[in-house]
């Protein structure tokens, strides 16, 4: 109550304090709305599209060579100069048994198998290369969010339509082609096939999009002229990314072929998320900081225009404990309501500026900009605000509920 | 057959800045209920600082103070606080008035702090109070709207809130008009009379000392009379 009246009776002055803590809070919630909201649509970038776990064959050396199995070299050691890879097949082997064994593990979200090859585009009298990643639209889709990237045209048209494919616009601007038109390519083998154009994707990177074309598996399957069990990926998405490294460790050994995971894969990205996240951080803590010694120097300035209001309470009977409850309250209720209006505003403007148009050609499907409304931020940020604000009054807390009423009532 | 409100046993008290001083030295007495006690000299003399030790606002001094019978050494400071919040009333030569509340509101803070009573007994207690010293119609202003007697009228009736067992003043006409100095005493004579209060009242208003029933007067930190 007298909390109360104190705080009313400085309006002016527990308004700049409040609206300090407002301000900083407002910032700390948008800084942090904005700049994860960035961090996501970035990692969406590169990381929605790339597989926790990718199980491949890479066309290299034995590691086993002829000369160390010779009982009288075994162990000896042998140098060995100019090995080259023999005969080896991107296929993974086995590859049905090894989606079977996948799709019973529990940490799976779910997989999707994948063959990437090289082709030529022939337009004219000129061949371009590019690739083309025979891709199951269906888990594609569901796991990577293919669709997100597919500007015109429908991926499912690649399961629905035979003998499609979507081109990389930079590809298919490169090619005059548009929809409903055929292109001609020739596989690496020097087959030539006609494909239909069904859509155009852009992932927002320019050089993916002018060498990147997708076909269901069964077309390239029978550009390359393999049959039905040939996979040269499987792209494994995990309930926990965190543990990606462990599993792929496992299915390396398990399947006998190469396994790389996504922190190995895109280690720059964990260390860009991770710089963004902690200067939002410290950009918000610093503002809480400042805030509270705003309100350090009013509950100051209070104190001492309410020495004589102190002096009496202390003479009737309020003792030094009641005092500092009733300066911790003030700084409390500050920090509480001007983190509750900083919350307010906070969200207010964040989603304003999520209202501001954000075109880029690099990030097609981004209409504004990204902002990520996390309920975490805002318990956070009324915490924070809680926190400093306690902080902030306790110095002057103590500081009145030391005051000497005998030194006040009698040196007036 | 009177029972002893309040006693002083070999109050000493010495001040070192710069230099050791003296100020009280082995003070004894004590008031009984219902006593109306001035306390005079000269200023410098040290009623002030014994009112303050009497009060159990100044800790540091050397004897005992009692209260009622039960020494105040040795007692927490909130032990303290709530003695001084249940069992004495004071006055001082400046009102001391929150001036973010109003009159009634300022009456009842130290009644709201004991928490004898529930809020709306509070209120009615204060309101019969401030009809007691006639400042009943004062009671929904803010403090600072009132003139300099009826602020010290309203700090006897903040002082009275709790049926404390004695009034301490410092001085209480110290800053007011003749007439008003007048009224304040006759509240006191009053209360005294009627209602068996015990006050002890330090004064340099030898006018003022006359009129008690009893004047302890102090010179160089001891009691001459």
């Amino acid at each position: 109550m007298i909390a109360q009246a104190l705080l009313l009776a400085r309006w002016k002055q527990t308004l700049v304090a409040a609206i300090g803590v407002t301000f900083s809070i407002t910032m700390f919630i948008t800084l942090l709305s904005f700049m994860t909201g960035l961090n996501k649509l970035l990692d969406g970038l590169v990381l929605n599209r790339t597989p926790h776990v990718r199980l491949y064959n890479e066309i290299k050396p034995s590691k086993k060579q002829p000369i160390n199995e010779i009982p009288s070299f075994k162990n000896s050691y042998n140098f060995i100069e100019s090995i080259k890879a023999s005969s080896s097949r991107q296929q993974i082997y086995n590859s049905g048994a090894i989606m079977q064994a996948i799709r019973k593990d529990k940490r799976v979200v779910g997989f999707a198998p994948k063959i990437i090859t090289q082709v030529f585009f022939n337009e004219g009298m000129v061949d371009i290369a590019a690739a083309v990643n025979g891709i199951d639209a269906k888990a594609e889709n569901e796991l990577f969010h293919f669709n997100e990237y597919i500007t015109e045209g429908n991926a499912m048209d690649l399961k629905n339509i035979a003998n499609s494919i979507i081109l990389g616009k930079a590809l298919a601007d490169k090619l005059l082609v548009s929809i409903g038109d055929v292109v001609q390519v020739t596989s690496t083998e020097g087959d030539r096939f006609s494909l239909k154009v069904v859509g155009f994707f852009e992932s927002g990177l320019q050089e993916f999009d002018k060498t990147q074309s997708f076909a269901s598996i069964n077309t390239t399957q029978k550009i390359l002229g393999e049959p039905n069990s040939y996979v040269t990926d499987i792209q494994i998405k995990l309930n926990n990314m965190g543990q990606a490294p462990e599993v792929a460790r496992e299915y390396a050994t398990l399947f006998q072929c190469e396994a790389e995971d996504i922190q190995t894969a895109n280690a720059q990205f964990e260390t860009g998320n991770f710089i963004r996240t902690l200067i939002s951080y410290s950009v918000g803590i610093t503002l809480l900081i400042v805030a509270g010694f705003g309100i350090y120097n009013i509950l100051n300035m209070m104190i001492y225009e309410k020495m004589d209001s102190i002096a009496i309470l202390k003479a009737t009977g309020f003792s030094g404990w009641d005092v500092n409850k009733i300066f911790l309250l003030i700084a409390l209720t500050i920090g509480f309501f001007g983190g509750f209006a900083g919350l307010i505003f906070g969200f207010l403007l964040s989603s304003a500026i999520g209202q501001i148009p954000f075109n880029t050609s690099a990030l097609p499907t981004i209409k504004t900009y990204p902002i990520n409304y996390d309920p975490a931020f805002y318990v956070i940020g009324v915490s924070f605000s809680l926190i400093t604000t306690y902080l902030a009054g306790l110095f002057p807390a103590r500081k009145a509920s030391k005051i000497d009423p005998v030194l006040i009532i009698r040196g007036k | 057959m009177s029972e002893i409100i309040l006693e002083a046993r070999h109050i000493r008290k010495k001040f070192q800045d710069p230099v050791t001083i003296e100020v009280l030295n082995d003070i004894n007495f004590s008031i009984n209920k219902g006593d109306f006690v001035s306390i005079t000299g000269k200023s410098g003399c040290g009623k002030s600082t014994l009112l303050y030790i009497l009060s159990t606002m100044d800790t540091s001094y050397e004897g005992e103070v009692l209260i009622e019978q039960d020494s105040t050494a040795n007692k927490k400071e909130k032990q303290l606080a709530r003695i001084r919040n249940e069992k004495i009333g004071f006055v001082f030569q400046f009102h001391y008035l929150l001036n973010e509340f109003t009159v009634l509101k300022n009456v009842m803070l130290p009644g709201l702090k004991l928490n004898n009573y529930s809020q709306s007994e509070v209120e009615h207690r204060a309101m019969e109070r401030l009809k007691m010293l006639g400042i009943e119609a004062l009671a929904t202003k803010k403090a600072n709207k009132l003139s300099g007697g009826e602020k010290q009228r309203v700090a006897i009736a903040r002082a009275l809130i709790n049926d404390p067992k004695i009034i301490m003043g410092d001085e209480p006409t110290g800053n007011l008009d003749k007439k008003n100095s007048e009224i304040v005493f006759d509240i006191f004579k009053q209360l005294a009379e009627e209602y068996r209060q015990t006050l002890l009242i330090v004064t340099h208003d030898q006018g003022f000392a006359q009129k008690t029933q009893r004047i302890i007067e102090m010179e160089d930190g001891k009691i001459i009379h």
